[in-house]
């Protein structure tokens, strides 16, 4: 097959060009130039947008002496992903921007492209098994990213090759020392690409702005501080409250919803974030369409507990009865269906009960 | 394989293997007083003459540097400073809005670091720079601390006027340098008859070393030095002498200016008949540029209408053939040429395009290479664009 191998500069997405050309793959190294204005130098854990990711990725492709180029997606990236970001944040949700990056850049533009070039597949460094066109965890559950490649069509998974779903992050690095791969010791990527500092509240309020609101007490109803913007905010947060009155009973109060239409964030007691139902909407099945009602696990926000649940069907989507209560469930993430290890489809949680 | 990026780098000269092979095996730093000094020396200095006496210029004007960047930033970094100096009135600088990045980007920084103001000399359809556009713009001013034009253009391969621009300057009292790494070996080239100031030249493009270059720098022109230390290179560049490497430099330039005219003839028609068979097999294609003599012999490039530049590389390079979109920054990600632009391109034009160059290796199967796989390659990439 002629393989695409998207390339970060990461160790892990050099190992799956590397596995991608032992498999006897006609591979092609790419580097997606996301971020308007690349630093030069990689700064602590962010791993990807720097030029310095880009030399990693092309000295990566170098040693394994398959063709490389860098791809300005900068543009798409910010209509697609950062805009996005923002949006859901003003809308009170809270998205998940890797997550929208798999469905509409590395697996919709990127792969749409790689195609009309005459490519079979994209390769990426994700931690994930895809057997028979079905999504599963990988082996390694603290690394497994399936939840964040849920989102994709059948379409989109049949141009997709993730050779590291067999694989733990330690084998990974090991195979990446093996073959002299400079980047086998490069630390983990964590927090969002695009957001430099990792402040993402600063980054928030510079395009979000200044919109102050009340923060009241769910249980009594009393405004019990104010807050400069409901989009600094995430349900279940416990930090960074500040609130003037503290709780009757002395108890921590964590968040509970955001409404930013009247600017509303709404506190309370940790047990008030116990949610049983969940609704979420523009469902896609994975591996082709389930019946309904079902009993299966659920996922509700990435490396999150599972929970078993009833999935029945509503008009815009699933109505989730979990067995358990989850926690700190967020309007925005989504909900993603498995079987055991495999993924069965995906949905956008919308609210909960 | 079909190299069709000569442009970029040129394959070394036998003659430049050699003698960077033979300087790399003996011993001397060139400033040093004893026995092995004065023999590396000898090499420095008998290499000097040698570029001096191919380019028409005397062995005092040549600035060994480490390349075609450091050249032009010298040029353009230490005349700006020297004159402003001696006149602090003196802060513009003149350039083409065609100049390679080495001269944009080194004035731009002056421009952001040192106060310096930029006019941008606006080129024609072809990207050439016309004597009268440069003589309004001195004539507007009277603060120029020098003008800068290339030789030739490293994208569309147009051939500036050089001598006429470099009078204008003079006759409003200003110094001119030229980049004219494109120029060695495959036009004429004399530092004296041209009548610049400075010129830079650089190895790899006609068969010398990479990482090797040279400013010309006329006796009377004041330069203030960027890198300070042991005053090598009149004291305008600073550093020991790279002596394999000025060796190499040497020896290409006098190989490339000896062939000069045969290369040019051969080269000329090996371009011509790849315009004409890249035409017939695209006829959409739209070559950018001039022809016939304003045009480098061995450049031809092109637009595909509905084609990316970038997709196109990709797609030849996975067929064996080697081509250049012109211009890459170090992420290497592909911008529209500014050169195509201050042509008045629109910039899905300077997007769809393609540079070939060819050089002392090329033959016709090259071309032959090219013209087989293009049409499909086209095919493909205008899907890309669908």
């Amino acid at each position: 097959m002629k393989v695409l191998a998207a390339m970060s500069g990461g160790v892990d997405s050099a190992v799956a060009a590397a596995l991608a050309v032992d498999a006897g793959h006609d591979v092609t190294g790419v580097h997606l130039a996301l971020s308007q204005s690349p630093a030069t130098l990689r700064t602590g854990s962010r791993g990807c947008c720097s030029k310095e990711d880009a030399h990693d990725a092309r000295r990566a492709a170098d040693v394994l002496d398959i063709p490389f180029y860098v791809w300005d997606l900068a543009d798409q990236f910010r209509s697609d992903v950062v805009d996005d970001f923002v949006a859901e944040y003003a809308a009170g949700r809270t998205p998940n921007p890797c997550l929208r990056c798999n469905e509409r850049i590395k697996f919709a533009a990127v792969l749409d492209r790689a195609r009309r070039l005459g490519f079979d597949a994209v390769a990426t460094g994700h931690h994930a098994r895809l057997t028979n066109g079905m999504l599963r965890r990988s082996v390694d559950s603290a690394k497994d990213q399936s939840y964040v490649l849920a989102v994709l069509t059948s379409d989109q998974l049949a141009g997709a090759l993730f050779p590291l779903g067999s694989m733990t992050k330690e084998q990974v690095r090991a195979e990446a020392a093996r073959r002299s791969l400079a980047v086998a010791d490069k630390p983990d990527s964590h927090d969002i690409c695009f957001i430099a500092d990792g402040d993402t509240r600063r980054f928030l309020r510079e395009r979000l702005g200044e919109q102050p609101g009340p923060v009241v007490d769910a249980l009594t109803g009393a405004v019990v501080g104010r807050h400069a913007g409901a989009y600094a905010y995430t349900v279940g947060q416990r930090r960074g409250l500040a609130l003037d009155v503290p709780a009757p009973d002395g108890r921590p109060r964590y968040v509970l919803s955001l409404s930013p239409a009247d600017r509303t964030v709404r506190v309370g007691p940790v047990e008030a974030l116990d949610v049983t139902k969940v609704l979420a909407e523009s469902p896609l099945w994975t591996g082709g369409a389930r019946s309904l009602p079902m009993q299966c696990d659920v996922q509700l926000r990435a490396h999150g507990m599972v929970h078993g649940c009833e999935v029945r069907e509503t008009t815009a989507g699933w109505d989730l009865r979990l067995s358990t209560p989850a926690r700190g469930v967020a309007a925005g993430q989504a909900a993603v269906l498995y079987d055991g290890d495999t993924v069965l489809g995906s949905a956008t949680i919308a609210s909960t009960a | 394989m079909a190299y069709l990026d000569h442009a970029a780098s040129t394959p070394m000269l036998p003659e430049a293997v050699a003698a960077v092979t033979a300087a790399m095996a003996s011993t001397g730093n060139p400033s040093s007083l004893h026995t092995a000094g004065r023999r590396a020396r000898r090499v420095v200095e008998e290499s000097r003459e040698s570029l001096a006496r191919s380019l028409g210029a005397r062995p005092s004007e040549v600035v060994f540097t480490g390349g075609g960047t450091e050249s032009d930033n010298l040029a353009v970094k230490g005349i700006f400073f020297a004159r402003r100096s001696l006149d602090p009135r003196r802060t513009r600088i003149l350039a083409s809005a065609v100049e390679h990045h080495a001269v944009l980007d080194a004035v731009d920084w002056l421009v952001v670091h040192e106060g310096a103001q930029v006019t941008w000399l606006d080129v024609d359809e072809v990207g050439r720079v016309h004597p009268d556009v440069l003589e309004a713009a001195l004539r507007r001013s009277d603060d120029v601390a020098l003008v800068s034009v290339m030789w030739v253009n490293n994208e569309v391969g147009t051939v500036q006027p050089i001598r006429a621009l470099a009078d204008v300057a003079h006759e409003h009292g200003v110094p001119f340098h030229t980049d004219a790494v494109q120029a060695v070996g495959q036009l004429p080239l004399d530092f004296a008859a041209s009548g610049v100031d400075a010129m830079t030249v650089t190895g790899h493009k006609f068969g010398g070393p990479l990482g090797v270059g040279a400013l010309l720098l006329g006796r009377d022109v004041a330069c203030t030095p960027l890198l300070h230390g042991g005053g090598q290179e009149r004291d305008v560049r600073s550093g020991t002498v790279d002596v394999p490497g000025v060796a190499g430099l040497a020896a290409a330039a006098a190989v490339a200016t000896d062939r000069q005219s045969e290369s040019a003839v051969r080269l000329a028609a090996l371009r011509d008949d790849l315009v004409t068979r890249v035409q017939a097999a695209v006829p959409d294609a739209v070559l950018n540029g001039d022809v016939g003599a304003g045009r480098l012999p061995g450049n031809a490039h092109f637009s595909f209408p509905g084609c990316e530049g970038d997709s196109l590389l990709l797609l030849l390079d996975a067929r064996g053939v080697e081509v250049s979109t012109g211009s890459a920054c170090s992420a290497g990600v592909a911008r529209p040429s500014h050169v195509l632009l201050a042509m008045g391109a629109d910039e899905e034009r300077a997007r769809a395009s393609l540079r070939f160059s060819l050089g002392h290796t090329s033959t016709a199967s090259d071309v032959d290479a090219l013209v087989e796989a293009l049409p499909a390659v086209i095919d493909r990439a205008r899907l890309v664009r669908r």
